[in-house]
């Protein structure tokens, strides 16, 4: 049984699992704002009409959806310095979630642009708008609204996908529980803390979700 | 030099089947155990008990909230202090499914309460028990909203499978981390581990499209 759960360790380890909670926000952070520009890229490749663009977006979508963020994150951590690129675990960590959690987004994005009736866009043709116009003046708008909720329901995804990472050793919060656990043979301890440091972070961008949905007037996020 | 690579590639051939077959065996199972303890869930979530459906609901959160690897850490490492031996596959099967339970639990009562409640009156005017109502009105009408998630949450699931190699089960991944260590080509290894996992999750995926889209055009009509 769990009699001897030793709470001053848990205290004694405080910095280390501040520290790593700090590394997993914003490593978190950083990768969810590289996701965004992955996802908004493959995004527009993926609205165009020729299968130049559209093809190579299609098949990248595809192929992240299929295969376990583990083993992307093995390919890039193994492959890169194969290919001459020898990165510190962080950053092949960030790059791996960036470009896993792109993938989901530009789904996100195309289902929120295609969200906008037909007739918003032909009204806007005939009004004799540019594609940049419609584009910012008329579909974005809109569509932003529709993206937001389960936006942040990907950005939930990510935080807790960010534990893989310690998986390659970066100095996350999983990795400072994994320490506690082997150092003093207490997995109890360091384990049970970092879930509970991961369940704040959740009902954090949980809340903000909730929130959003209703600011915007949309459908909750599905998270 | 890389078609060396690939002769030693071919030659842990037995090595990769395991490791797809345990991915497969893993899955397949708390799949089903999943599934099964998911609609149970879904339908005591909805079933009227605030107390019962505030519960599973706090676990399902709790369960949501939390990153898979911490959960099998704490499967694998803290249930022997209460005196539970688990080995890794025990553990991993505990930790899939329980995950899948959550996520599936979520998925029905979804789909329960997307039910009108006209119906589940006429039901009751009918004189239908509460096993009948559900089995003959109620799940039927369901299952249109549940089952493009449903085969959706089971592509998670494999993919979720490929985290227990965290605890030393010989799963596809592993086998990959284990290849690279003798051949080292890191590229090619884990394209050949992706290829595996596509192969089995990419047909999901396509099912899962396909069902979303009859089913819209199904639910589009009741609409009418």
């Amino acid at each position: 049984m769990l009699e001897n759960f030793s709470f001053r360790t848990i205290v004694e380890y405080l910095p280390l699992f501040g520290q790593g909670l700090v590394t997993t926000v914003w490593l978190s952070a950083l990768s969810f704002v590289g996701a965004l520009v992955v996802g908004i890229v493959l995004c527009a490749m993926n609205l165009q009409r020729g299968w130049l663009f559209r093809a190579p977006a299609k098949a990248y979508i595809d192929a992240v959806r299929a295969t376990p963020l583990l083993a992307q994150l093995y390919f890039l951590y193994f492959g890169l310095p194969r290919l001459g690129f020898v990165l510190p675990e962080l950053v092949v960590g960030i790059l791996a979630l960036s470009l896993n959690s792109g993938a989901y987004i530009a789904e996100i994005i195309r289902a929120g642009i295609l969200s906008i009736p037909r007739g918003q866009v032909e009204a806007s043709v005939a009004s004799g708008m540019t594609y940049v116009q419609r584009m910012r003046l008329v579909v974005l708008p809109q569509a932003f609204k529709v993206t937001i909720p389960p936006l942040l329901g990907q950005a939930i995804v990510l935080v807790k996908d960010s534990a893989l990472l310690s998986l390659i050793s970066v100095a996350e919060l999983t990795r400072a529980g994994q320490l506690l656990a082997s150092d003093r043979f207490m997995p109890a301890e360091g384990f049970v803390t970092i879930a509970a440091f991961y369940l704040l972070l959740y009902y954090c961008l949980k809340g903000l979700a909730v929130l959003s949905s209703r600011w915007l007037g949309t459908a909750g996020a599905r998270t | 030099m890389i078609w060396q690579q690939f002769l030693s590639l071919a030659g842990s051939y037995p090595l990769a089947l395991r490791g797809l077959g345990m991915t497969v065996v893993l899955s397949l199972i708390s799949l089903v155990a999943g599934t099964l303890l998911g609609f149970g869930l879904g339908i005591l979530r909805t079933g009227g008990n605030r107390l019962l459906s505030g519960v599973i609901g706090a676990w399902v959160d709790l369960i949501r909230g939390t990153p898979f690897l911490v959960q099998i850490f704490l499967i694998f490492f803290i249930l022997p202090e209460f005196g539970i031996e688990l080995d890794a596959f025990t553990a991993g099967i505990i930790a899939l499914t329980n995950l899948a339970a959550c996520f599936i639990c979520e998925i029905v009562a979804a789909g329960i309460r997307s039910v009108p409640t006209g119906q589940v009156e006429a039901a009751l005017a009918s004189g239908l028990s509460r096993w009948q109502r559900m089995r003959q009105v109620v799940l039927p009408q369901a299952m249109r909203i549940v089952l493009p998630p449903l085969v959706g949450q089971y592509v998670l699931l494999i993919k979720d499978s490929s985290v227990v190699s965290a605890i030393g089960l010989t799963d596809l991944t592993r086998v990959g981390w284990l290849v690279v260590q003798r051949v080292p080509n890191g590229l090619l290894v884990f394209f050949l581990v992706g290829v595996g996992y596509f192969i089995v999750c990419y047909p999901l995926i396509m099912l899962a499209r396909r069902l979303e889209r009859r089913m819209g055009a199904a639910h589009g009509e009741v609409q009418l």
